[in-house]
């Protein structure tokens, strides 16, 4: 008998693979999969006072959450500030991978080592420095007043919407170099000589060949950035002011001094689900449009 | 390959400075006499050094990082280790599902993971703490060990445990003698990297230490209160040199007895 499941265990491929995948999955199970449900069924209870909750089955939570004006304004404004920080982040990344990809000869991986390593650096104090940089009295106010450029420090720096944006490019600059350079290193650049031999301008060889080319490190940078920025907490929170606030800061109200568990985990959920919706967006419309161009 | 193009490598010369220029302010004004962090600089002292290493609540919330981080680090190192072998070991069904799971924490917003842990948790009537904290940390490091892991063992030559198998050595003896010394750059690369990443992590801390304060949480604390702030410069002056110099030697381990065209920057994309 015993001979025999040894046989079998030694035979079958996927029953090795999914022993050595166990951890992996019962990790996945425990800590993600099912407190997420649970999560999701609290959206369908009721907080009664500050420490009992009724756990009637009611969709009111969701009913409240989009009765609420500032809650939508927020959910509009996070998707708002993502879409524009992955805009800007691949729009500024795109030419530093192209350069490092096509015209750095020597030491590639040097180059590519110095660009991540700022990324390792703690998230906290990379956004905590930019505290530093647009703060009222921080470096370009205090650089800008002392040069006698300016009499009184430029206010809208600080706790806006603008400070967000920089602070979260800056934040998320990694996310999109990586998969950018993966994709334009791998071009065959005998490609782009055809392209030129036959005639095409360089502008029309970057539009036709190279961008299409780099599709799927523009849709994992896009999928990437979108994703974390849509429920970052950080940035809002020390830079955004009540201008640059975003939904995770009520989400961790409500688990926190509100006290109001059950519209927070809707709040959650209904971000989930927008995340979710812009995945499938993005991937569908990017695959349509590269299939058109090519 | 292209020829020169001046006006590209300048603006790539100036996005470095972008990357690199805001996070050198903390250990510039770290070094200056001042609670006000602007220009002209006012004078040079090392006090808030001094002060940061006087302070006992950072002591200890540097000791609580470093048992989570160390613990996050070990365990989904190891739970990563088995998994990226079975990827790049095996071809079964449901490969690109199960890929798909383990990688999900990376995939999904971080405050919806803290919550949804902070839920369970209450829920089944235990404390906040360092144990939540970390089981956190080891569901959010555990893809990245994996990425990691993946790109070692990948191309890897799976005959040599074949023939280690063949001339009597049984499994332990095979993963023991053949397989971990030749992964083991690539366990100490992800065994450093997990535990930057658990070390410097701060919204699954945020929502699950309690009173238990981790470094990142302890800075947070922090920087509410403006003549405390030169002190959080030092200390961050220090973590950025630490995780800087760490992070160093993953990648030169990641890359360490990989061919040339192998070499990457420690995290492959899977396709």
């Amino acid at each position: 008998m015993l001979q025999a499941v040894q046989k079998f265990y030694a035979k079958s491929e996927s029953v090795r693979a999914y022993t050595m995948l166990s951890p992996a999955l019962i990790l996945i199970i425990l800590l993600m999969l099912i407190p997420m449900i649970l999560m999701l069924s609290f959206s369908f209870f009721t907080q009664i006072s500050f420490v009992e909750i009724d756990y009637t089955f009611t969709i009111q939570r969701y009913i409240d959450f989009f009765q609420k004006n500032l809650l939508v304004t927020l959910l509009i404004k996070s998707v708002k500030i993502s879409f524009l920080v992955t805009l800007v982040t691949l729009l500024t990344a795109y030419p530093v991978c192209y350069y490092i990809a096509f015209y750095v000869k020597k030491n590639k991986m040097l180059w590519l080592v110095m660009l991540t390593l700022p990324f390792w650096t703690s998230y906290l104090l990379r956004v905590f420095s930019w505290k530093i940089i647009l703060g009222t009295k921080g470096v370009i106010n205090s650089s800008l007043i002392t040069a006698g450029l300016l009499s009184e420090p430029l206010t809208f720096l600080m706790y806006s919407e603008t400070a967000v944006i920089i602070t979260l490019t800056h934040a998320y600059a990694a996310f999109a170099l990586l998969p950018l350079y993966v994709s334009l290193e791998k071009i065959d650049f005998s490609l782009i000589e055809a392209g030129r031999d036959l005639g095409l301008s360089r502008l029309e060889v970057f539009w036709k060949i190279t961008f299409p080319l780099s599709m799927p490190g523009v849709i994992g940078a896009i999928l990437i950035i979108f994703i974390p920025t849509v429920g970052d907490y950080v940035t809002p929170a020390l830079l955004g002011g009540t201008d640059g606030r975003m939904l995770s800061n009520m989400i961790q109200a409500y688990f926190g001094k509100i006290n109001n568990i059950p519209l927070g985990a809707a709040s959650a959920t209904i971000m989930l689900f927008t995340v979710a919706v812009v995945t499938m967006v993005v991937s569908y419309t990017t695959k349509k449009l590269t299939q058109r161009i090519s | 390959m292209e020829q020169k193009n001046n006006t590209l490598l300048f603006y790539t010369l100036l996005y470095f400075v972008f990357l690199y220029l805001p996070v050198l302010f903390l250990p510039l004004f770290s070094f200056n006499d001042s609670n006000f962090m602007s220009f002209p600089l006012s004078g040079f002292t090392t006090e808030h050094y001094e002060e940061m290493w006087k302070s006992t609540n950072l002591h200890k919330a540097l000791w609580a990082s470093v048992k989570v981080g160390v613990v996050a680090s070990v365990v989904s190192t190891t739970i990563a280790l088995f998994a990226a072998k079975a990827f790049a070991r095996y071809k079964f069904r449901g490969e690109n599902i199960s890929y798909g799971a383990i990688m999900m924490p990376f995939l999904i917003p971080e405050i919806i993971l803290a919550v949804s842990i902070l839920v369970i948790w209450l829920s089944l009537g235990f404390k906040l703490g360092l144990v939540p904290v970390t089981l956190g940390h080891i569901l959010f490091c555990t893809p990245f060990a994996m990425l990691i892991l993946i790109a070692r063992i990948e191309g890897f030559d799976f005959s040599l445990e074949e023939a280690s198998r063949d001339l009597g050595e049984n499994a332990w003896g095979t993963f023991y003698r053949v397989s971990l010394p030749l992964y083991l750059p690539g366990i100490i690369a992800s065994l450093l990297l997990s535990f930057i990443i658990s070390f410097d992590e701060f919204i699954l801390a945020f929502f699950l230490t309690g009173s238990d304060a981790t470094l990142p949480m302890y800075m947070w604390g922090q920087m509410r209160f403006i003549q405390k702030l030169p002190h959080v410069l030092a200390l961050g002056a220090v973590i950025i040199v630490f995780t800087t110099l760490i992070v160093l030697l993953a990648f030169w381990l990641r890359n360490l007895g990989q061919g040339k065209d192998k070499a990457d920057f420690g995290i492959k994309i899977h396709e």
